[in-house]
């Protein structure tokens, strides 16, 4: 079974990005990137996969800049066998996105594909439900437990009540929760042996892709910030300024 | 062109977020109906031709519709969609689930968790973890959008008189199936809506110590639990406790953030909150940042000792 991960190079978690004084966007300029969270989950439940013997191969996509090469290599060393950079300097949104993803799937015909549930700059949780549609396969979404026996995915989903499973036939779209899996480290021996592993790049034109963005950003702003309060005595001072001065018991 | 919600239900009752996305849709401007999709959700479409300011509800019920398998609710709001300019769904885990694929199969774009409507094509949304508001203008011929449920205050679920129209269910796609659900019983007001959430973070050690620290709490306070991601990581709550950038938005008027160090990601879920109390040993903690009332110093000490302030 092949497997296909989309992976996002993103402003690291640890980074708290700020707002362009002019208001047209988000300064990242000098913020240090890294894979998006949800995606080395994918990334790793898909080498668990392999090591179980589940998957025979696993192909990691990234689009966007040149340097999405680093978040390809990184997966590469964690485990995938080859990577595609599918290249562009344009803002791709997440309906291209699915669709480079949707001509990569068509040529490479994988029997899963797992992304992240969300990309933590854009915060959209679109992507893979959009690719799964398009590609016409089942989605299992918010993904805390992944099993694959009979032609099947079996996924428990993390909804809003607790946990859901669902049976879903391949192939299919998975997206990653935080509890799916907790993923390994890049050990240095393979960060140097990824450096030969295959790495194909292509244009969206290649793919036959119009990434157009179909949303206009008008403006960026910095939401209200809140201000610190007071530092409180006591648990007495405590309950009296939530009845008397908040108001809220 | 009239707008279309998708109601959000479990085949019994209409979930209050579904009040909340008619809030959105009112501000667009236009007629507003409501899709109930399900099994055995007779009572659901009645209850939403009561929901004040609703025009229509779309009634679509079968056995393929009764878990919200998104491949078949999909289908049913396409085979709908034709006559709306704008389709709506709370940002809860279906509406995230499902409308993606609604848009994709449009060929539209989706924009997500909206927080304001500007007009009928500009929105604003938060992005990195609400850190920054975009505010974003869609060209496409349909507007498809989940709401951020917090943003817009709820219509009253009780004075209209919208009429029932029974639809043709949509097929079953054959491509999932429902097998079972684990849900976290609830005794307590739900998170999204409560009026107070008291919330624990790895402070608090083990999910003995959370249960038996902050449920007395909440009990007096009529509070529902909430919890950052290390809590439900290291097992003391589940999974629907979590509050955060990637977890639950709530914006109670109070907010108690007990052994919870503040961290961007889960600030994003609970700043809108009116009032926030953080209760942690480090003075340094963030979360002292974005709190209007802290208390420094230790959880096991001050929490017992406030359960009894509160009498
Ligand atoms: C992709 C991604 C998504 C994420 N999404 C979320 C999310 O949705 N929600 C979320 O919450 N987090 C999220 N996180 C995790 C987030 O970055 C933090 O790791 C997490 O919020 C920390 O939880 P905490 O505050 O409980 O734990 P810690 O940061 O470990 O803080 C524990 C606090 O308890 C205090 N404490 C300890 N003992 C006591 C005591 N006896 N008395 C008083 N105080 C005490 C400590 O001083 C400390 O401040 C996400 C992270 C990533 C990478
Ligand atoms: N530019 C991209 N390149 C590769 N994968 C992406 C890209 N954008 C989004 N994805 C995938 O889609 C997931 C969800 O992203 P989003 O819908 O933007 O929140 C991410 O976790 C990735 O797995």
């Amino acid at each position: 079974m092949k497997i296909l991960v989309a992976i996002k190079r993103v402003v690291d978690f640890n980074v708290k990005i700020r707002v362009k004084p002019d208001r047209s966007g988000v300064d990242v300029a000098d913020a240090k990137m890294s894979m998006n969270p949800f995606d080395e989950i994918a990334v790793e439940e898909a080498v668990r996969l392999k090591e179980a013997g589940t998957a025979s191969e696993i192909v990691v996509v990234s689009c966007g800049v040149a340097q999405c090469q680093e978040v390809l290599r990184t997966a590469l060393a964690l485990g995938a066998d080859r990577a595609i950079l599918v290249q562009s300097d344009e803002e791709l949104q997440p309906l291209a996105v699915a669709k480079l993803l949707k001509a990569l799937v068509d040529r490479e015909r994988p029997q899963l594909v797992i992304l992240g549930k969300q990309a933590i700059d854009d915060d959209s949780n679109q992507t893979g439900q959009m690719l799964a549609a398009l590609a016409g396969m089942p989605q299992a979404t918010f993904a805390s437990k992944l099993d694959i026996a009979d032609g099947r995915a079996t996924v428990v989903r993390e909804v809003d009540g607790g946990l859901e499973t669902i049976a879903v036939t391949l192939p299919a779209v998975v997206t990653t929760d935080l509890r799916l899996n907790e993923p390994r480290y890049v050990k240095l021996p393979n960060i140097m042996k990824a450096k030969s592993k295959p790495l194909a790049v292509f244009s969206t034109a290649e793919l036959g892709v119009d990434v157009a963005p179909r949303l206009e950003t008008i403006s960026v702003s910095e939401p209200a910030r809140r201000s610190a309060g007071v530092r409180l005595p006591d648990v007495k001072t405590l309950v009296e300024k939530l009845k008397l001065e908040a108001k809220v018991l | 062109m009239a707008i279309l919600v998708l109601a959000e239900h479990d085949n019994r009752t209409l979930h209050p977020a579904t009040l909340n996305a008619v809030a959105a849709a009112q501000r667009i401007g236009g007629d507003v109906h409501l899709l109930v999709a399900g099994h055995g959700a007779g009572a659901v479409a009645g209850a939403a031709a009561r929901v004040s300011g609703v025009a229509r509800v779309l009634h679509a019920d079968a056995p393929q519709l009764a878990d919200a398998l998104a491949e078949n609710l999909a289908a049913q709001v396409l085979a709908v969609a034709g006559r709306y300019g704008h389709i709506l769904a709370p940002a809860t885990a279906t509406g995230k689930n499902v409308l993606p694929r609604v848009a994709a199969t449009l060929d539209v774009a989706q924009i997500s968790e909206i927080v304001a409507v500007l007009d009928a094509d500009t929105f604003q949304r938060p992005i990195y973890a609400g850190n920054a508001l975009a505010t974003v203008r869609s060209a496409d011929a349909v507007k498809v959008a989940t709401v951020r449920m917090t943003a817009f205050d709820p219509v009253a679920p009780e004075g209209g008189h919208a009429s029932v129209e029974s639809i043709p269910a949509a097929a079953d796609a054959g491509l999932s199936r429902f097998v079972s659900r684990e849900t976290t019983r609830l005794e307590r007001p739900e998170l999204t809506s409560a009026r107070i959430v008291v919330s624990g973070g790895r402070g608090l050690g083990s999910g003995g110590n959370f249960a038996e620290l902050l449920e007395p709490l909440a009990d007096k306070l009529g509070a529902a639990l909430g919890a950052s991601r290390a809590a439900v990581d290291a097992g003391y709550v589940p999974n629907d406790y979590q509050i955060g950038q990637t977890g639950k938005i709530v914006a109670p008027q109070l907010y108690i953030a007990v052994g919870i160090s503040g961290a961007i990601q889960h600030l994003a879920g609970m700043k809108d909150a009116k009032v926030i109390v953080a209760i942690n040993k480090d003075p340094e903690a963030p979360i002292f940042s974005v709190a209007d009332y802290g208390l420094v110093g230790d959880l096991f000490t001050l929490v017992p000792e406030l359960v009894a302030a509160l009498g």
